[in-house]
């Protein structure tokens, strides 16, 4: 998570531990951070959280994440088999 | 050290060359000039930090709109969080909002005349710091759209110490973007829609402005292929003539949204006119505290008396029409010239959701050096 922060950015992160209203979270590339806020969410660890100022504002599907790449790439590869077959 | 998993090929080059191509052929095929518009800073900044615009057909514009909630924070407000400071209140903000001048000066320049002005991250840091000096009276600048706005709500009904109180400015996303579209200046052909404002309304809070301006309105992450699969929808949509709500950032945005969030937003604001700086005052946009709260309500407290007359920006700039997202950047007079990073003349060169700041950061100086 960049130093600077500002005030829509949100950044998907790891939840580690939960203690009460606040999480240990993993951010990826070695940032690790406490004290962030879940009691707007129902989460549990290992799930993924949107961060947003200290507090998560969603708990994020990994799985969907993934679909949609994989259902863009099955329409490219269609599109473009189509395409090259049609010349 | 290791990326998060979750985002996993969402900076595929491969893939981002392939839905270049998917773009281009839709753009062929509608055949026409097309402006899609976006509603988020976060998105301004992946759209230009990574190029998007440079693999866009020339028939494909995709500009900013009202989405920086610091550029929009009116005057008067700013004006009434700095004459706090300057009358012994210890003020409380963002990063962000601390450098963003009133009609005559910014938070930043009032902590130089003697002022105590802090920056936290979250509300949280703002109550921490409260409840560690109970003789002190602090005032939480709380300025930001829906996403930032729950946090606020949640530690208002943990009762904050007596000695915080709040100067609040929320504004609700939703409104804005129905306010665009009824626009007669901006003839926007479709809508990438915030992606973390809608993870807490969801996307039904669309619903009405979408069923009156039936213009394709897909809600979007903020990795670029993220944005790259959003203009393919949009494009898509229009070359099939069928405008829908449309959510590309499944991983995050639901039809409902964060239904916790939104009930304790509800227990503490309502809904009211909300005034945009230099815009307008825009319906149902604004996120005022519940009477209930007045206590808590630095306002109220304080007994400001806001008028909106205060001047928004310098004359001839044009952080207004950048703002609503009728001109880019290099088309205000004072763009790079009197107005940089370094010595800002309006919000939206203060902001790092400011559409002026993330292309001067960028060293983009006219429109078209950002397209191909």
């Amino acid at each position: 998570m960049p130093a600077k922060v500002s005030m829509c950015l949100a950044f998907p992160g790891r939840v580690l531990t939960i203690d009460g209203d606040f999480a240990r979270v993993d951010f990826g590339e070695g940032t690790v951070r406490e004290g962030i806020n879940v009691s707007l969410v129902e989460v549990k660890p290992e799930q993924y959280v949107l961060v947003h100022a200290g507090y998560a504002i969603q708990v994020m599907d990994e799985k969907e994440a993934q679909k949609t790449l994989s259902y863009w790439r099955e329409i490219l590869t269609y599109e473009e088999e189509t395409n090259s077959s049609a010349r | 050290m290791k990326r998060l998993s979750l985002l996993d090929g969402y900076r595929d080059a491969g893939l981002a060359q392939r839905l270049e191509s998917k773009i281009k052929r839709l753009g062929e095929e509608i055949g026409r000039d097309l402006l899609i518009m976006h509603v988020c800073g976060s998105h301004e900044w992946t759209i230009t930090h990574h190029g998007v615009r440079s693999l866009l057909p020339r028939s494909v514009e995709v500009r900013a709109g009202p989405g920086c909630p610091v550029c929009v924070t009116p005057a008067a407000d700013i004006d009434a969080a700095v004459e706090l400071a300057l009358d012994g209140k210890t003020v409380l903000t963002y990063g962000d909002m601390s450098r963003a001048r009133g009609s005559k000066q910014s938070l930043t320049e009032a902590k130089t005349l003697g002022a105590d002005v802090r920056i936290v991250y979250s509300v949280h840091d703002a109550v921490k710091i409260a409840k560690s000096r109970p003789e002190r009276e602090f005032v939480f600048f709380a300025v930001g759209f829906e996403t930032t706005a729950p946090a606020t709500a949640y530690e208002i009904l943990q009762e904050p110490p007596p000695n915080l109180r709040f100067l609040t400015c929320y504004r609700y996303v939703p409104a804005a973007v129905e306010a665009v579209s009824r626009s007669p200046d901006l003839r926007v052909d479709g809508f990438i829609n915030a992606g973390h404002a809608s993870t807490i309304t969801g996307m039904k809070a669309y619903k009405t402005c979408f069923d009156l301006c039936r213009k394709p309105m897909v809600f979007s992450g903020f990795e670029p292929l993220d944005v790259l699969i959003s203009v393919a929808m949009i494009l898509t949509q229009i070359r099939n003539d069928r405008p829908e709500m449309q959510n590309e950032y499944t991983r995050s945005v639901t039809w409902e949204g964060n239904l916790k969030a939104q009930k304790t937003m509800r227990e503490v604001f309502d809904l009211r006119d909300g005034y945009w700086r230099g815009v307008a005052v825009i319906p149902n946009s604004g996120l005022d505290l519940k009477t209930k709260f007045s206590h808590l309500d630095a306002r109220e407290h304080y007994k400001l008396t806001q008028e909106q007359q205060n001047a928004d920006f310098v004359k001839d700039a044009r952080c207004a029409d950048v703002i609503i997202g009728k001109i880019d950047p290099p088309e205000c007079p004072f763009y790079m010239k009197e107005c940089m990073p370094a010595s800002p003349l309006g919000p939206t060169m203060v902001s790092a959701e400011g559409t002026c700041k993330i292309w001067a950061d960028h060293r983009i100086i006219s429109a078209m050096s950002c397209r191909t």
